[in-house]
């Protein structure tokens, strides 16, 4: 059974389709690297996942359960998938530490002690120990980053979904939230990435989908994706980031 | 439960009512245009770059600021015909009414809350606008003319707009001093007439309907100036 | 300027006309401090509550605001004092007349503790609603339900945003307490009044009165300000963002 599987789902702002017909699946254990222009309704689709953004048509299964149904218990189904968001979304108000604490008492029920333990072994993990007892809003971008990545896996989540994570960072500090993501992915955790870094893909990546005006275009291997592109948007999108 | 009302008193009133009405009404528009004509110039004066003009300005806004409108009203009450009676020697002040001396009070009240959000409106805009005013040599008048003033007042027009609601409701407190705007003519109605629950739930009534729709028009002109992003 | 007459007798009541001052600024705290508590309480939940997704928490919250934000507060206090008594049950309005002690001053304390509950309850709603969306969505995505979203994201942050309007709105609640005068209440401005109509030394009380008012506003502020400092968060500079 797929971790998670796409069957028909299309979503609407208003008369506006963000999302069309989108069929798709992730095995566990796979990496999915998501591209497509702005605007093309990837970041729509894997907010998706976790039921941040409502659907209403299709199907949407994540770990055998229902995302759309309405018995499905969204808080406890979001506490087994981490998310990355382009923004970092740390809580600017709370310390690190803090930051990774606050699920795991709150959802997992974990004591503060053993939650403070798991924090620092991740942030220790991501090389951010040092960095426990600060707040956000002292930390680069890189490292915001990587404390939001330590955050999801405090956790223990079954798969991660990252929405653009590098999208808003200065180009310098890419790569150390890369590296820690290929590490990630090297160790067998399922992830579903919407990302530009065509690196990272080559690197770790199993397939690619490419979407373009909220369809998914083009859902291929990694190999068949670089390698020639079936349809001709996908290789304008192609020869447009990989020429400068 | 509102059998023993007699809701005809506000028919019979109607005329003086009115009146009244249009006494808020002028109060508030002349307070309102005095007001912002007022606060553009603190507001202009607490951003220059002079000491002399920034901190009398400073001071003036944060005095009326911390001082309530009714002790205001008072001041200028007590002040206005003295001042009246120094500057054109008449002893009598003829024709200077309690009108003239409240137009007076709100106007210069107000211009200190007006200066505050004229000064924001003006920080909005982004230096690079006068920087490039400057660039192209234009003195600091007309750069504050042509360039800031209007984009700031274009932002600003919802907020003065919903000042000047602020403004109208203030425009009660002239009760104080006797003055028969809407809602001292109500209240001379329910006091003479002993009618005190009908006169005021109807005044309270009017100044709903009146604010509820301006507020109202507010919002759609600010939806409609704000671009959409 | 000749404060010396401060010091005389007064009129009526024994004391001097100093200790009507006192007195004034005495009544104007009560109202003022009461009031907040109405309005700061009431405020919160109806900021809240027009935050929420839900139509019947909203639209209530949305009546009340627009309801009370409308009137004049004059109006409203003589709707407290002179129409709540006569359209209530006969023998709770005849208990409000005659019985409840201090009528002048609970209305004052209702009427601008309900008036001003709906301005504070816009503040706290534009301070949640200036926490960007991904916020609610990264706490969400941790698996948190929305009343924990609340609990510990947006009511902390939302709080700390809104301390600065919120300061302006107690300020704003101390001035207007003076509108109590028309019902009767014997704060500052109106011994301040008093005192002008018995001494004729209208611009010595004026000015006295004028200080009093302009010194506990800068105490309030400076107060405010160091509570802002201490709840600052690190590296979080400005409101909204």
């Amino acid at each position: 059974m797929a971790m998670i599987e796409f069957k028909n789902v299309s979503k609407w702002y208003g008369s506006f389709q963000v999302l069309k017909d989108c069929t798709t699946k992730v095995e566990k254990g796979e990496v999915i690297v998501v591209c497509g222009p702005s605007g093309s309704g990837k970041s729509t689709l894997i907010k998706c996942v976790n039921g941040l953004e409502p659907f209403q048509q299709g199907e949407l299964i994540v770990n055998g359960q229902s995302v759309g149904a309405k018995t499905t218990n969204l808080p406890q189904l979001r506490a087994k998938i981490g998310m990355v968001f382009q923004n970092f979304e740390l809580f600017p108000h709370m310390s690190v530490t803090a930051n990774l604490n606050l699920a795991q008492v709150k959802v997992l029920g974990r004591s503060p002690e053993e939650s403070t333990e798991k924090s620092r072994a991740l942030l220790q993990r991501v090389g951010l120990i040092d960095h426990a007892r600060k707040f956000p809003g002292q930390l680069s971008g890189g490292q915001q980053q990587r404390v939001a990545i330590a955050r999801a896996l405090a956790m223990d989540p079954i798969a991660m979904l990252f929405d653009e994570p590098t999208s808003a960072l200065d180009p310098e500090m890419i790569n150390e939230v890369l590296d820690v993501m290929v590490e990630l992915a090297q160790e067998g955790m399922t992830m579903m990435c919407v990302t530009h870094e065509m690196g990272f893909a080559r690197k770790v990546a199993h397939r690619v989908i490419f979407m373009d005006q909220g369809e998914i275009v083009e859902d291929a291997t990694k190999t068949d994706f670089f390698g020639t592109p079936r349809s001709e948007r996908a290789q304008q999108f192609l020869s447009k980031i990989l020429h400068h | 439960m509102f059998t023993d009302f007699d809701f005809d008193v506000i028919e019979r009133a109607l005329p003086y009512l009115w009146q009244g009405m249009m006494f808020s009404l002028g109060l508030t528009l002349l307070a309102m245009v005095g007001g912002i004509v007022l606060g553009t110039l603190l507001a202009l004066m607490r951003l220059s770059s002079y000491k002399v003009l920034r901190v009398p300005a400073g001071t003036y806004v944060n005095l009326l600021r911390s001082t309530p409108l009714i002790l205001v009203i008072f001041w200028f009450y007590f002040l206005v015909p003295i001042a009246v009676k120094h500057i054109t020697g008449d002893s009598y002040a003829q024709g200077i009414g309690p009108f003239h001396s409240a137009l007076i009070a709100f106007t210069l009240f107000e211009a200190a809350y007006y200066c505050e959000i004229i000064r924001a409106g003006i920080q909005s805009v982004p230096a690079g606008q006068v920087q490039a005013a400057q660039a192209l040599g234009l003195n600091y008048w007309q750069a504050t003319l042509q360039v800031v003033l209007p984009q700031a007042f274009r932002n600003m027009v919802p907020i003065l707009l919903t000042q000047g609601i602020i403004l109208f409701q203030d425009t009660s407190l002239v009760y104080v001093v006797g003055l028969t705007d809407f809602m001292g003519a109500a209240s001379k109605v329910a006091q003479r007439d002993g009618r005190l629950v009908e006169m005021y739930l109807f005044a309270a009534l009017i100044y709903f309907i009146l604010c509820y729709l301006a507020s109202f028009f507010v919002k759609r002109l600010q939806s409609r100036i704000t671009p959409p992003r | 300027m000749d404060f010396g007459f401060l010091s005389q007798p007064a009129f009526s009541g024994g004391g001097t006309y100093f200790d009507w001052v006192l007195s004034g600024i005495k009544w104007t705290m009560l109202v003022s401090i009461c009031a907040w508590v109405i309005a700061f309480t009431l405020g919160s939940v109806l900021g809240v509550l027009r935050t929420t997704k839900l139509w019947w928490l909203k639209g209530p919250a949305t009546a009340y605001v627009e309801l009370f934000r409308n009137v004049p507060l004059l109006v409203q206090m003589f709707i407290w004092y002179f129409v709540v008594p006569e359209i209530v049950p006969k023998t709770l309005g005849m208990w409000l007349k005659q019985g409840m002690p201090m009528p002048e001053f609970w209305s004052a304390v209702f009427a601008l503790g309900f008036y001003t509950a709906s301005r504070v309850a816009e503040q706290v709603r534009s301070g949640i609603q200036s926490i960007p969306v991904g916020q609610t969505h990264a706490a969400l995505a941790t698996g948190l339900t929305m009343p924990q979203v609340y609990r510990h994201l947006l009511l902390p942050m939302g709080y700390r945003i809104v301390i600065p309007p919120l300061t302006s709105e107690f300020l704003t609640i101390f001035k207007n307490s003076s509108v109590a005068l028309t019902i009767g209440v014997l704060e500052l401005t109106a011994q301040a009044r008093t005192i002008s109509e018995y001494t004729f030394r209208t611009f010595e009380i004026f000015t006295l009165a004028t200080v009093v008012y302009v010194l506990i506003t800068m105490a309030v502020t400076v107060l405010m300000q160091l509570v802002e400092r201490r709840l600052r968060v690190p590296g979080f500079i400005g409101t909204g963002k």
